[in-house]
Parts: structure tokens; sequence; C-alpha cells
């Protein structure tokens, strides 16, 4: 991907200077983790990382597996670490509040059924090609341990990730990232779910804008010249070198499983958009979910034969 | 040492600079491939192995192809060098296969190369792709049959009738050609890939090793395998660890080891079950909780393991360090060697471009008092276990000159760079040295570098 050990861009970002450009902070103790916004931060950025890794791992013809269980093992282990400082949850409740949840796990659960289905046949479905590994090992999987409700999460995070994570280099994933960073800082963690959730979808379209003044200098780099208000700005080659392996016709698929009919073509800016200027309303009717899942079908189907 | 060093008549600066393990002075011999900047994909050294007698040196490439250089005896004009290793014998292993049954392809590229102990004229070596092991013969012919009695010269059949006489055929020398036939296929063992393969001490079996698996063969028989270790779960969603590398004990028939992706090492004997599933020794090295980081994990995975030739020691390569271990003791290595300490402070970077995930292997001296292994930038490192001294030198096309002493380099980790040192972000982190090969009996080493193959010579002391 990148020739040389590049830095990456967003670490040199204007918050507290982290020594050695790039590290990882050292794990510090729980306590003192979940009040340093630059280590949750960086641990954010590297969990889409890692998703991102995985799904292209999916995307190879034949997975290299070990590559896919190292990854794997590290989104767990960050996963394991948010959900003892109870960030995990807070993202989870968050996602779920400001998504359709049952359709898009639906949705996802078909698409996991139907490349069980497609590999028995001996087709290899390119997006989700985990045809290479005898009894079709996914490593989105792989991830999903503990409860119920971040397991279904986590499955639906892989198909949607190379979009939303791209988002969320910015403001963690889905745009909730800045929520909970100030509720950390409010120290409401253990606050009531529903009124977190809540909370965070009012605070959202605030705490964008907060996080994305403080953040504009890194999302220039990163993403150009960002206006949420405009179509999408030129590519940053960074990020299409990451996404060069993805199947463009992936894109398409996105749409249909985040339900999102209103907006034709969406690109990770206009997810964005989106998810600030709408409230905790759901983002299209859960009709329009539904209605997809056909089209899903036949979606799946193009993928596959091609 | 300085006393020693001007005995020798140490020509100037570079020979006191020069710290090698025991005094080495390693200098270029030679280097094999195209000097183009473009590399084609299927250039790529894949693998480096000496057989035993060290006459032999064998690469494998990922195109499938196996190169066999031979050394060339010394010439009697220039005694103080060892001779050439010149090409013996080029032949295509591995082709690129289809899987039709899960619509795959299986690459060619040659993961292994391993000799076989020589028993006749002719050589012997087991090479691996992902899915398929081969035993090739390697033979020579320096002499042909000619004066059929019922072929002509070329080679047809004479008209019965024609023939008036009876002749025997004379043997008479010819040019020397040497073959390579496939003389073994053992496929279809193999679900995942294969990462190694090791002949046994007993000269008769061979382990090869995939993620999951490992099985046992015999070499004369193809259609069947013993499975010796399965780690694979019942339910794919719980693996979190896989198989990276395996090795038969160098003397005890029934010993063998692998290595996982955590960093751990099982040591199995053959005798105490048919299923090796449970391990007679486990090594691993107790974490250090002050440098935790989500990186541990990765950096841990062992890339190559390798026993000593005496036996009683193995080495273990991970992302930044070489671990020798001895067999006896398990909770920790003897020694530990760092590789390139330096890139800890940039692993987020390295697992973001996917060099964390690189696999560097690692070697022996013939007498177990040095290790080497690769960095990057063309850079690969020696460590003298008697000294403690260690070496970084560069394989590249700048230090190619005949029998030029090889400069020692170093990497800059501080603020101030010195004059020659190179700076970390300078590195270039495409030009990685992940195979090498020690001479089981001399100071030459084999080192691949992209698409060259680098011989260094230690300068006769």
């Amino acid at each position: 991907m990148f020739p040389k050990g590049t830095k990456r861009k967003f670490s040199d970002s204007g918050e507290e200077p982290v020594s050695s450009g790039d590290q990882v902070p050292v794990a510090p103790s729980v306590a003192a983790r979940t009040l340093t916004s630059s280590y949750s931060l960086q641990r954010q950025s590297l969990l889409d990382m890692s998703l991102i890794k995985l799904q292209l791992c999916h995307m190879l013809v034949e997975p290299n597996l070990c590559r896919s269980v190292l990854i794997a093992n590290t989104v767990r282990q960050i996963q394991e670490e948010m959900t003892q400082d109870g960030t995990w949850q807070i993202m989870t409740q968050a996602l779920a509040a400001a998504q359709c949840p049952a359709d898009r796990l639906v949705a996802t659960e078909v698409l996991c059924r139907q490349t069980d289905a497609a590999a028995q046949a001996g087709q290899s479905p390119k997006p989700f090609s985990v045809v290479g590994l005898e009894e079709g090992y996914h490593a989105e999987e792989v991830v999903m341990e503990g409860d119920v409700e971040t397991e279904v999460t986590m499955s639906t995070l892989s198909p949607v990730s190379p979009q939303l994570s791209s988002a969320s280099y910015l403001a963690g994933p889905f745009g909730m990232g800045p929520c909970w960073e100030e509720e950390e800082e409010d120290g409401e963690c253990e606050e009531d779910e529903e009124e977190d959730s809540e909370e965070c979808a009012s605070e959202s379209e605030e705490g964008d804008r907060d996080h994305l003044s403080a953040e504009s200098r890194t999302g220039e780099q990163v993403f150009g010249t960002f206006e949420i208000k405009h179509p999408a700005p030129p590519p940053d080659p960074a990020l299409e070198e990451l996404f060069s392996d993805v199947d463009p016709s992936y894109y398409d698929l996105d749409t249909v499983l985040t339900g999102m009919q209103s907006a034709p073509k969406m690109g990770p800016y206009d997810l964005l958009e989106s998810l600030s200027s709408h409230g905790p309303t759901a983002l299209s009717s859960s009709s329009s979910c539904r209605s997809d899942l056909n089209e899903l079908d036949h979606i799946m189907e193009i993928i596959v034969g091609s | 040492m300085a006393g020693k060093l001007l005995l020798k008549g140490g020509k100037g600066p570079t020979s006191l600079g020069v710290a090698g393990g025991n005094d080495f002075q390693w200098c270029f011999s030679q280097v094999k491939g195209a000097i183009d900047e473009d590399v084609a994909d299927a250039d790529i050294i894949s693998t480096v192995e000496f057989n035993y007698s060290g006459e032999l040196l064998a690469t494998g490439d990922k195109g499938g192809r196996v190169v066999i250089f031979q050394h060339e005896q010394e010439s009697k004009n220039r005694p103080h060098l060892r001779g050439e290793y010149n090409v013996y014998s080029t032949f295509q292993s591995h082709e690129p296969e289809f899987d039709y049954l899960k619509s795959l392809e299986i690459e060619e590229k040659i993961n292994k190369i391993r000799w076989l102990p020589q028993q006749n004229a002719a050589h012997f070596l087991l090479s691996t792709n992902d899915k398929t092991i081969k035993l090739w013969k390697i033979s020579e012919r320096d002499k042909r049959a000619e004066g059929y009695n019922l072929k002509d010269e070329d080679g047809r059949l004479r008209d019965p009738f024609r023939i008036t006489s009876l002749r025997v055929p004379v043997l008479m020398p010819m040019d020397l050609m040497v073959e390579a036939s496939p003389r073994r296929i053992f496929a279809n063992a193999h679900t995942y890939h294969i990462n190694s393969i090791s002949v046994n001490s007993d000269h008769e079996t061979y382990l090869s090793a995939d993620d999951l698996r490992i099985n046992l063969w015999h070499l004369e028989i193809t259609d069947r395998s013993f499975n010796i270790v399965d780690i694979k779960p019942a339910n794919m969603e719980e693996l979190t660890e896989v198989i990276t590398a395996a090795e038969c004990h160098p003397h005890q028939c029934n010993v063998f080891v692998y290595s996982s992706s955590k960093g751990t090492i099982r040591l199995c004997d053959m005798r105490s079950a048919a299923l090796c599933d449970r391990h007679s020794k486990f090594f691993e090295e107790p974490e250090d909780p002050s440098s935790r980081s989500f990186f541990s994990e990765i950096i841990s995975s062992i890339s190559d393991v390798k026993f000593s030739h005496s036996g009683r020691y193995m080495m273990t390569r991970d992302y930044l360090s070489v671990k020798v271990w001895d067999l006896n003791m398990e909770n920790r290595p003897v020694e530990t060697y760092q590789v390139h300490e330096y890139l800890r402070s940039k692993l987020c970077s390295l697992y973001e471009n996917d060099c964390i995930f690189d696999k560097f292997e690692c070697c022996w001296n013939g007498s177990d008092s040095a290790i080497m292994t690769g960095s990057y930038n063309n850079f690969f490192r020696m460590f003298d276990r008697n000294t403690r001294r260690d070496i970084t030198l560069e394989a590249s096309r700048e230090s190619s000159k005949p029998r030029a002493t090889l400069k020692p380099r170093k990497v800059s980790t501080g603020g101030k760079r010195k004059k020659d040192e190179i700076s970390v972000d300078s590195l270039d982190f495409n030009k990685k040295i992940l195979h090498t090969a020690w001479h089981p009996k001399d100071n030459v080493i084999a080192v691949a570098a992209t698409n060259n193959l680098y011989i260094f010579q230690d300068k006769i002391n």
C-alpha cells in the first residue's frame, strides 16, 4: 500500500502531541485510558483500519489465514478493551438508534447465507470470497463474541465498513465518535442507555461540527477539501489506494444494505452528512429497507454471476 | 584485538571498522539476477537453500521455477578465492493451478525447498507451493550410447531387412547435461497453505505443515500421509491461532517442533501418540507488560523456527527479534537479539502498509556460533553468539565490486544522524530480505534481495 514507512497523516493532528509521531500509546490503566482522547481516537482508527483490512482480506480470492487471524485478534482485543471502558456499549447503542437496525442485520444475515450457498455451489462471490477456506470461514464472524448485541453489530459493521470507516477516520464509527468522547469527559458513561443514545443523537450534530472543526486540519489532509454540504470531493489518493482492491459494484450493494433510498449513490461524505443533519429519526423508513432485500437478492446474483 | 588486526596487516579503517562475528570480513562474491528496476513478480525469489555439502545452492521463485547453482572448484591461479557458484540446472517445478471446486487459483510460488541427503550420484530435493509437494531428482548425464543396432543415428527404427550385422552400442562422452525429473508428487493433503516442509533424520520421512495441520509423509508413498497435528477448532469462529512453521529435529527422528502466530513453540514426540496435539514441551516467553500494545500479538508471531546443527538449541524469528532457545528450558529463551528495534515506534505505520506481516527467516552457521536474518532496505544482520557482537550489512549493487569488503551499516535512531548512517524514515520497506542461507561448512552466505541472489564470502584469514 504505502511503499515507505509513511507516517499516518492523522496522527499528526492538532491534538496533544504524541511522542514519536505515530506510536500507539502503551495502554495505561483503565481509568487513565478513558480520559485520553487521543488514545481513544487512535484506538478507534486502529479498529477501523483493522476492519477494512479484514474486509479486503475477504475480497481476495484466497485469504491469507494467518493474516486474517492476527487482524481479527487485534480487533477482538480492541473490542474487549472498549467493552471494559464502556465505550463499546455506547457505540452500539448509538448505532442501534441511528440506523434501522433490524433490517440491516437481516440484510447482512441474508448476505452471509447467500455467501454460504454460493460457496457450496462452487461459485466465488467477489465481495465475500471466503470460499478459499474450508467450511466458509468468515473472518468477520471470528470477531463476534460476547453478547448477541455486540455480535450482531460487528457483523453489520463489516459490510459497510469501507464507506463508513472512511468517514469514521474523522468522527468515529457512524459519526458517533465525538459523542461518546464528550460523554467520557463528562463522566456520563454510567447513565441510562436510552438517555445516552438520545443525547448522542441530538448532540451528534453539534459534536460532529465541533469535532470536525478540531479535526479540520486532519480532515483536509485526509479528505482534501472537506465540505459537508457539497457533493463528494476528489478522493484522497491514499484512500484510493486503500480501496483500490474493492469492487466498485460493492458500493451499490452498500447503498441497498443501509436502505438509503433517498440518496441514489452514497459516498462516505454523503453518509456523514445524513448522520449529522438528521436527528434520532431513522434515516429512511423501514418499508424501503424491506423492499431492498429483494434488490439485494438481485444484486447478489449479479455479483456472483460476474 | 587491535594487536591481532595489526598482525594481519590491516589496511586502513575498513578492517578495523568491521566487527563481524569471529572477525569475519564479508566481501562480495557474486550476484545473480536481472538488474532492471522493473522487477517481474515471477522473478522474486521466495526460498534459498544450500544442500548438505554446500556444493549446491537452490533458489525458488514466485513463478514456480527452481534454479540450482553449483560450486565450481577453486582455480589454481587464485587459490585465495573460493570458487564461484554457477547455474547448474533450471526447471519449472510448479505451475499455476486452478481448483475448479472452489474456483480458486493455486499460486505456483515455491514456498520452500529442502534437500535430501545425497545417497548416490543424483541429487534429490523437495519443493512445495501452497498445496503440492514434489520430489525432484537432479541427475547428470555426460555419456550417451551410440551405435544402436535397431535404431539409426536419428533414433528412428531401421528397416529390419537392412540390418546385416550385429553391433554393441558404445558409451561415448557428451556435453554434460543436467536433468531434473519429478519423481514423486504429494498432493491433495493440505486444505490450507503449506508453510513448511522438513526432511526427517531417518531420511525416509518428512513433514509438511500448513496453517492448521501437520502431515507426516513417507518419501516413497504419495497417496497417503499421516496427520500428526491438527489445531483446527470444531467451530472456525473460535480460531485464534495458526501454525506458522515446523521442523524436524536434526538427530532425533521422533521429535519435531512447530511455532504459532501467538509466539509459542511446541515440541512434540511422535512416539507418545499418533496424533501429537498434546505437546511434550511448550516454549513461551512471558510477555513484558510494560511494552504491551495492540500490536504485541502480531509482532510476537513467529515467522521461522530452525534447530541448531547440534540439535541442542532452536532459534525463532518474530517481527523484531531473533531468540535462541535451549530445548531444556521452556520458560524463556537463552538469548535474544534485536534485529531492528527502531521499528517498534513505527508499528502503526507498518501495520497500515502490511509490512508487519512480513515473514523473515533466520539461519545458523555451520558451527552454530553465529546466526543471520534479514531486515528492510536490503539490510541483513548477523549475530555472533560468543562475542555478542552484531553487524548490519547491505545487499546492494553499489557494494557489488568483486571481492569488495562489505561496509557495516547503521540505522540512526536518535535525532542526530551521523554521516554514514541512514535514518529510519529513509528505509525502503519494499526492499526486504526475507530469505538467507548459510553454507553448512564454509563462511559463504546467500542472501535473496527481491529478484537478486547475492553471494558473500568471508575473506580467508
